[in-house]
């Protein structure tokens, strides 16, 4: 039998509802406006699906399911997809890391 | 693009979000003027989308029937595109209330309300919303009557659901305009129901 996924969270026990909102910060705005562009909602190209997009969430080990905020989630998991498609690859990314945090 | 305030170092995924993005710039897949403008799209995308088309079911019957039989469509009649998805819209009655819930993740009638807020997005709501309701309402400050049957709708990445609550006594007359000012976005997702002059 399939195992319950741990993002499967209908009905398990919880506590209470903070009900408190953060604004969102420009970075997750992007991240949010990202993925919107990479799904072909905005007329371009479907580079990714959201379907992929969500496996990536889901595939997620549960202690960062669990610590990771919303949009961390996102980006973590756009950057998989695109691994994934062969749109990116670990040496570019790494690359590009390397020369952001050059900047300071 | 750089964030407002005082500085400090890019946290591990907000670098993540700076490489990825310069990369596929690079790679002459997005641009950084699409980014910047569906981030200004989102900014000023709310719930009022939503709330006009609850005030335009309140004033038209016909409309009503439509929006109800096939949501998706009948939005597009007011113009409002809902690319690729279904939407579902259930209506409240003095016999039954409805409450949305995407208990798998997130999904929210983004096109219609907006981003959805952080506590739809919680564990504890997701867990909580499909076994005990009514308690979950409570907490909202909604005390749903004990002979109202509530019904909560777990939404997938291919059908979204959108409350249509009822439209409360003494707003007869009302301007659609001024009807879709009392449309709140918690009204239509259920967690609330929209307050009229009598309340």
């Amino acid at each position: 039998m399939l195992e319950r996924g741990y993002h499967d969270l209908g009905g398990r026990p919880a506590g209470e509802i903070d009900r408190h909102g953060h604004e969102y910060a420009e970075w997750e705005r992007r991240v949010d406006a990202l993925a919107v562009l990479l799904w072909g909602l905005k007329g371009g190209p479907r580079v990714i699906t959201v379907d992929e997009h969500r496996k990536n969430i889901e595939a997620l080990p549960p202690e960062d399911y669990d610590k990771l905020a919303y949009y961390e989630k996102w980006i973590v998991s756009l950057t998989q997809c695109l691994l994934q498609r062969g749109v990116v690859t670990t040496g570019e990314l790494a690359r590009k890391m390397l020369e952001v945090q050059s900047r300071g | 693009m750089s964030d407002t305030g005082t500085y400090r170092p890019l946290s591990y995924f907000q670098l993540m979000e700076v490489t990825l993005r310069e990369l596929l710039v690079e790679k002459g897949l997005v641009t950084e003027e699409e980014i910047a403008a569906e981030v200004e799209a989102m900014r000023n995308r709310g719930y009022e989308r939503g709330s006009r088309v609850v005030a335009r079911a309140w004033v038209d019957p016909e409309y009503k029937k439509r929006l109800l039989a096939d949501g998706t469509k009948a939005c597009e009649e007011l113009g409002l595109e809902i690319p690729g998805l279904r939407l579902l819209v259930v209506e409240n009655t003095p016999e039954v209330h409805n409450a949305i819930v995407c208990t798998l993740c997130s999904c929210y009638p983004r096109m219609l309300l907006g981003i959805p807020p952080d506590w739809y997005k919680s564990r504890n709501y997701r867990s909580r919303m499909v076994r005990e309701p009514r308690a979950v309402l409570a907490e909202f400050g909604l005390h749903v009557s004990e002979n109202v049957t509530i019904r909560v709708h777990d939404s997938t990445a291919d059908m979204r659901y959108m409350v249509l609550p009822m439209r409360p006594a003494g707003a007869d007359g009302w301007s659609e305009e001024r009807l879709a000012s009392i449309v709140s976005r918690d009204s239509m997702i259920g967690v609330a129901v929209p307050k009229g002059p009598n309340d």
